[in-house]
């Protein structure tokens, strides 16, 4: 494919052209980041009075705080079941939208949910899943199930990763339904015909096919999970019971917002942009390559 | 290899719209049969119904000894071509043409010399570790007819094989298609909207008109005897003159028989079968005089444009060569007789 060439006589044009948006990558992503790797290296008392260089002391102590290392194993596992859980849901409901419920009302109900701002989401399953008041440990305790995420790590980590894939299911399911309609339904109609029933079909023309949405899912699904997803925390669980749920991204929170270490809570920052980075180019170095036709 | 049978067969859509409305043809084993028609006319939908992607709302479609109407497209012992090949891009040619038999659980050296086979007919030999997408439009639909051909199916269907491919190529694979079915001899089932591949590829054709079969028979049968006007207009190109004998366009004729000259009948003839002259019709012929109002050359041949008498129905004439005539020219042609059509106006069937 040829790309088109735009050739600019004046040389400060083009400059004043891009500017817009390297002043609104300079305020918003270089200089927070730059200010995070600076902070990073430095020790300041809680009331900012003093502050002294300390090197790669902050990133020490990180490595040999085991919060921290419990807080980077709960968001392995956080992140992991939210990606496979609101991939999965996403894509079904998109199978059965494309399949069988054609109408558009279906389709508008499941979308709904990404309309709902992250922390009222939060709020609305904190009300459903309240060990107290709660709907649903209501009806878990009618089949014999003592729900109390208050108490128990395992049903906080299912609260925090049920609430956290709920809003991302609709995205997902969006993007799948997109993807599914740009498979020709003749390549089905041909695999019907060569003799593969639905399930078969499914597995060998529909997924494969299907699999450069499913790897941006995965991308945007990882990086939603690793982020985008402390308001839902901040209003569930707080990342308690005993830092069950304290993923990277609410840690950096407490220890730099409630505990105000900020030298730490910068480290742990940058420690997390490295780990998204990495991600990145692990996915798009492996994973792509193998996902296009 | 099988005979195919539609009787009565209609195409009733959810909306009340009847798109296939009492279609009854026989294909005897080993035919290639042509089902053409404008679009709209319900040619693709009675192919898809034979092939079991649609169903079927009334009437009865055989394949071989077994009614097909309840059996999945699978358990038909069909192949089809379709129309944007549906070749599966994530998978070289070798996997796509061994797809549909590995579903079948066939064996492994089987599927490997059957492949090789088709490979060797379709010459795709060196493209078999190829994906779709790295093959021009040609090798796509041999990779296509290569799916259809390694499963020796009782059947090809082809829905519009052809027409994404240019003019030349459209002709090659044509004569391809043609050559492969007379060594095969699989019945087929073959779908277009193009009447020169009809005429070309059939044994024998149908034509479809608004979910109506309008005539059934061979090329020539339905180029010497349309049964009604709308084939008449349809097989041939250019498209046959036809003249509604009405408001004295009769005039413009002449030595026209009494008996062909009522009103509310419509006259037909083939551009080529009318011969510039300067005299009039003599014994057995019957001549008319034109206002030629364009001329298009295409070197072998010429086709004169012009309108009967002085104003009336638009009427072409095939010349061969190239021809100097200016438009404004005014001329006569005659034709045989044997070689006019008379059609009935209201019902559009043949007269005579």
């Amino acid at each position: 494919m040829q790309t088109k060439r735009t050739v600019f006589g004046n040389c400060v044009l083009p400059y004043l052209l891009l500017l817009p948006q390297l002043a609104v990558t300079m305020v918003f992503f270089i200089w927070p980041a730059g200010q995070a790797v600076w902070q990073s290296f430095l020790q300041q008392d809680p009331f900012g009075l003093r502050t002294s260089f300390v090197w790669f002391r902050n990133y020490e102590r990180l490595f040999h705080d085991p919060n921290y290392l419990n807080a980077l194993g709960v968001t392995v596992v956080f992140s992991i079941s939210v990606a496979v859980l609101s991939l999965g849901l996403g894509l079904i409901l998109a199978v059965a939208v494309d399949r069988l419920v054609k109408t558009r009302l279906y389709s508008a109900l499941i979308v709904w949910p990404y309309a709902v701002a992250p922390a009222v989401g939060g709020v609305l399953w904190w009300f459903m899943a309240n060990p107290t008041i709660g709907v649903v440990p209501y009806l878990l305790r009618l089949v014999g199930y003592d729900w109390n995420h208050a108490l128990s790590p395992t049903d906080a980590m299912i609260f925090v990763v049920v609430a956290s894939s709920w809003k991302q299911i609709s995205y997902n399911f969006l993007f799948f339904v997109a993807g599914l309609q740009a498979i020709p339904g003749s390549l089905r109609e041909a695999a019907a015909i060569d003799g593969a029933g639905p399930v078969k079909r499914f597995f060998t023309i529909t997924v494969p096919l299907l699999s450069p949405t499913s790897f941006f899912l995965l991308v945007v699904n990882t990086v939603y999970a690793l982020f985008d997803t402390f308001p839902v925390i901040d209003a569930t669980t707080k990342g308690n019971p005993q830092q069950s749920t304290t993923t990277l991204v609410y840690k950096v929170y407490q220890d730099g917002f409630i505990a105000l270490d900020l030298g730490s809570s910068a480290a742990q920052s940058v420690i997390l942009m490295l780990i998204v980075v990495l991600l990145t180019v692990v996915q798009f170095r492996w994973v792509e390559r193998r996902v296009q036709y | 290899m099988a005979a195919i049978t539609l009787s009565d067969v209609r195409k009733v859509y959810a909306g009340g719209v009847e798109a296939v409305k009492g279609v009854s043809i026989d294909i005897a084993d080993g035919e290639f049969l042509v089902l053409v028609g404008p679009s709209g006319c319900g040619k693709s939908t009675l192919l898809r119904m034979v092939a079991g992607l649609e169903t079927i709302s009334s009437g009865t479609i055989s394949i071989g000894e077994r009614v097909v109407n309840r059996l999945e497209p699978a358990e038909r012992d069909i192949a089809m071509v379709f129309q944007n090949y549906a070749l599966y891009p994530h998978m070289t040619v070798r996997q796509n043409l061994e797809y549909g038999l590995k579903n079948r659980g066939m064996a492994k050296d089987e599927r490997g010399r059957r492949i090789d086979e088709a490979a060797r007919a379709l010459e795709i030999a060196q493209l078999l570790d190829r994906r779709p997408r790295q093959l021009s439009g040609g090798q796509r639909q041999r990779v296509a007819m290569g799916r259809a051909i390694v499963r020796e199916p009782a059947a090809f269907l082809f829905d519009e094989p052809l027409s994404n491919l240019d003019a030349k190529l459209r002709v090659q694979m044509r004569a391809e298609i043609r050559r492969l079915q007379s060594a095969l001899r699989t019945t087929s089932l073959y779908v277009t909207h193009d009447q020169l591949e009809a005429m070309t590829l059939a044994d024998r054709i149908v034509v479809l008109n608004a979910g109506r079969v309008e005539q059934i028979g061979t090329p020539m049968e339905l180029y010497e005897r349309p049964a009604s006007l709308f084939v008449a207009g349809f097989i041939g190109s250019p498209a046959m003159n036809l003249v509604p004998l009405a408001g004295g366009s009769a005039q413009a004729f002449d030595n026209l028989p009494a008996a062909l000259a009522e009103e509310g009948r419509v006259l037909g003839v083939r551009p080529e079968h009318l011969e510039l002259t300067d005299r009039l019709a003599g014994e057995g012929e019957v001549g008319l005089a034109m206002v030629v109002t364009s001329v298009e050359s295409v070197g072998a041949e010429s086709f004169l444009h012009g309108a009967l008498g002085e104003s009336g129905p638009a009427i072409a004439v095939r010349i061969p060569g190239y021809s100097r005539v200016e438009p404004g020219v005014r001329l006569r042609a005659v034709a045989p007789r044997a070689l006019l059509h008379v059609f009935d106006q209201t019902s559009g069937r043949r007269a005579a």
